[in-house]
């Protein structure tokens, strides 16, 4: 059985699955017509698996922000995986492909990616560079909780950029949260010092902190966020539980920097890929996840409230390469009708 | 990390084949495929990379990049002049209209900077273009984004129009534009608000602000962290509505910024502003060198070596390496270099030229102390001949004397000895251990101690 096929078998039969299932594949909609049709079309090309089908592979997935060097390990993978199963067919290599991808973002541990919750009150952190959607994300996350049966409350750290509190609070309402904030222009620490004690003293299951977007090449403010941290972790032992960090799907090769200057700062646990809903295919994830060991969590699919979902490998690579399953199975099913 | 200069891949590539006589073919080949390396690094967009390395590929195979002893070097210049030619040579203007007002729209995707840009761009246009600006809130689906834009006005004191964001943007555009005709407000910004560039309903709304009046100016916002996709993002909103030009934002991290390079060559329109930092007033003109360089991620050394090329006295920077082989270093000549190096043009500028100086923490606040190069000179001025050429014999009666008559203090007049007496050492031991490398800094001894 092909690879597609046992993904595709295993979200069958479960509705659940296979609703989340069908958010990644609208979601994905423009980042698969562009990717896989690429594929597609380079399989037509090539009938046979050689030289200059690995050259335009390569620039496929470069087109992916994968990345330079995560491609060269992936084609010499698929050089040699191609060599040892013996393909020859360009039509058989796209299940090769995608068991690799899957493969170089799982390499190591076990993949961990539900929200590590705390007995008590678990402290969320959202870091990230400007303009990656940490607040639109907060506002998600707090309804995916609420829904979940989780108290929630938020924390209005970004005193910086004018009318983010004001933003913050809009998405209270809406999800139907209290946000805790001070006046623009204040001491993000001492925020996040109010917001914990109230959340402690409320009793709420979960706190999660907004912070102003900061570049991550600005010492002073990636200190201020150090010290935000540190006022976190001294009030509650352990927290923050999840630092997340927010990455917009369409930055390029930067990305990797973000990810290891804010995991030097602020120890990220976790990544949310923002804005998957446009062309952007958010390829430098799978390069993050293989040089940082930091996990994909969550991404965003789209403006909605609900379109939070957590991320999963195989899914998003399913998402990627649904058209060309359903061709593989086509083509399966005739020759199993002759 | 991964985003090691251009040069210094090249430099590697080169030391490779630094034992051969000659550059092969192969060896151009070699080096062109380390310039593909840096470009896809920087998120140059792939075909834009692919065509830009034939392009070179041509040149540099030409006969002066193999018979030139520095072929590296050549390669490097070649590419930078065609990096710099691809993204439009000059920087370009603003339209303003005949007409009042002149209407400017931002566009672009979510969380590229559209609201922040809208402030920046309106306090530059009055500053410089003694315009009246007013802002309009035309982004009625992001929360808060109407307040931002106006705290933002209160904090540059420019009128903000917003109706709230029960209208239709196109109905605020409209009434905006008749508020301005009406207060005399010469030159409309409309913030709209963040849009995929697949969303068509939303790039209809678009359509219909533009068909209000004909925009003078409609402004892609990018942000310059922007990957492969930047094209297709380019691209569609250049067909959808037709930008004129791009402003490039968030060029203050650490990105290299290829985006730039790519929008430019894909849609042929021009960048016209970067935004380079968080306050109201970081937004420069562009200038298509300083990104050619970035991209490469080699400082802005060229225009380094130009300027010192044109500027320092061959013959005189040979006269000076020999005095100091001999030690007879003195401090006339020590006023020449001075004065060679300040023709250089302003010492922060020349600072932040140098690759890796942007690295140097806080150096971009660092302002270089100018005057305190007019004391040093001072001083020298105040020694008599024999002072000059031999500084052994101040004693601590001609110190007194000495900064009596510069106007600075006996502690000055130590520091600057001291120095002088640590440059002459380390020039020294320097041409003692390697000519080459001593004559690069020879050039401009003691430039690092003179603004500590």
């Amino acid at each position: 059985m092909s690879f597609f096929k046992k993904l595709k078998d295993k979200f069958a039969g479960n509705a659940e699955q296979e609703k989340s299932t069908e958010k990644y594949k609208d979601g994905l909609a423009k980042t698969r017509t562009g990717f896989t049709s690429k594929i597609n079309d380079l399989v037509a090309k090539y009938r046979k698996v050689d030289e200059d089908f690995f050259e335009e592979l390569e620039e496929v997935l470069l087109q992916a922000d994968v990345g330079f060097e995560t491609v060269l390990e992936l084609m010499d993978d698929l050089r040699f995986e191609v060599q040892r199963k013996n393909v020859k067919d360009t039509s058989n290599v796209q299940s090769v492909i995608s068991e690799k991808l899957v493969e170089i973002y799982q390499s190591g541990d076990e993949e961990l990616n539900e929200i590590n919750f705390a007995d008590g009150l678990t402290v969320i952190l959202m870091v990230g560079v400007n303009g990656v959607g940490k607040t639109t994300t907060i506002g998600k996350l707090a309804h995916r909780l609420k829904n979940e049966g989780k108290t929630v409350l938020l924390a209005a750290g970004d005193t910086f950029r004018a009318g983010a509190i004001e933003q913050l609070d809009v998405w209270g309402k809406r999800v139907g949260v209290d946000v805790i904030k001070q006046a623009a222009g204040s001491d993000p620490a001492a925020v996040m010092y109010d917001a914990v004690r109230a959340a402690k003293s409320r009793g709420v299951d979960v706190l999660i902190c907004d912070t102003a977007g900061r570049l991550q090449n600005k010492v002073n403010l990636m200190n201020e966020l150090q010290k935000v941290h540190r006022v976190i972790s001294r009030e509650v032992p352990g927290a923050p539980h999840e630092v997340l960090l927010a990455l917009d799907a369409t930055t390029g090769q930067n990305a990797m920097i973000q990810a290891q200057t804010f995991k030097e700062v602020t120890e990220v646990t976790g990544i949310v890929l923002t804005k998957l809903d446009g062309t952007a295919k958010g390829g430098i994830v799978l390069a993050i996840r293989s040089k940082l060991k930091i996990p994909v969590k969550f991404v965003g699919l789209g403006e909605q409230m609900d379109d939070l979902q957590p991320f999963d490998p195989a899914k998003y690579v399913y998402g990627l390469f649904a058209e060309g399953l359903d061709k593989e199975d086509k083509l399966e099913a005739e020759r199993a009708d002759k | 990390m991964a985003f090691e200069g251009l040069s210094e891949r090249l430099q590697g590539t080169m030391t490779k084949i630094k034992g051969k006589g000659k550059v092969s073919e192969a060896d151009v080949k070699d080096m062109m495929r380390e310039v593909r390396f840096a470009l896809i690094e920087a998120d140059v967009n792939l075909k834009v990379v692919k065509e830009f390395v034939k392009k070179v590929s041509e040149r540099a195979a030409g006969s002066d990049v193999m018979e030139s002893l520095t072929p590296g070097q050549q390669v490097v210049k070649i590419v930078k002049d065609e990096l710099t030619e691809l993204m439009g040579g000059e920087e370009s203007k603003i339209n303003f209209s005949t007409k009042q007002p002149t209407v400017i729209m931002m566009v672009g995707l979510q969380g590229a900077g559209k609201t922040t840009t809208t402030g920046k761009l309106a306090g530059l246009l009055r500053k410089k273009h003694n315009r009246k600006p007013l802002l309009v809130a035309a982004d009625v689906y992001r929360p808060a984004a109407v307040q931002q834009l106006e705290t933002i006005g209160k904090q540059l004191t420019i009128p903000v129009f917003s109706k709230g964001t029960d209208i239709s943007p196109v109905e605020i555009a409209r009434q905006a534009i008749e508020h301005a005709k009406a207060e005399h407000l010469d030159t409309v910004i409309i913030d709209t608000a963040g849009r995929l560039h697949i969303d068509e309903n939303l790039m209809q709304e678009l359509k219909d602000i533009r068909s209000l009046k004909e925009p003078d100016e409609i402004f892609l916002v990018v942000d310059a962290m922007t990957g492969q996709d930047a094209v297709n993002v380019a691209q569609s909103f250049d067909e959808a509505i037709g930008i004129s030009g791009v402003v490039l934002t968030k060029l203050d991290g650490d990105t290299r910024g290829g985006a730039a390079l790519s929008i430019r060559t894909v849609t042929q329109k021009p960048i016209k502003f970067i935004g380079m930092g968080e306050k109201m007033d970081a937004l420069d003109v562009f200038h298509p060198e300083r990104m050619a360089s970035r991209i490469l991620g080699m400082g802005d050394m060229l225009s380094l070596i130009e300027k010192a090329q044109t500027n320092l006295d061959e013959e005189k920077a040979k006269q000076l390496e020999e005095k100091f082989r001999t030690s007879s270093f003195t401090f006339d000549d020590f006023l020449e270099q001075m004065a060679q190096v300040k023709q250089m043009g302003p010492l922060d500028e020349i600072l932040k030229m140098l690759p890796g100086a942007n690295k140097i923490k806080g150096l971009e606040n660092a302002k270089v102390d100018e005057s305190q190069m007019g004391r040093v000179e001072a001083i020298i001025y105040s020694m008599t001949k024999q002072e000059k050429t031999t500084p052994e014999i101040i004693n601590s009666n001609r110190k007194k004397r000495i900064a009596r008559g510069s106007g600075t203090s006996i502690q000055d007049v130590n520091r600057l000895l001291k120095q002088f007496e640590d440059m002459k050492k380390m020039m020294k031991q320097m041409s003692g251990m390697n000519t080459k490398k001593g004559r690069k800094k020879m050039s401009m001894p003691g430039l690092d101690s003179l603004f500590k």
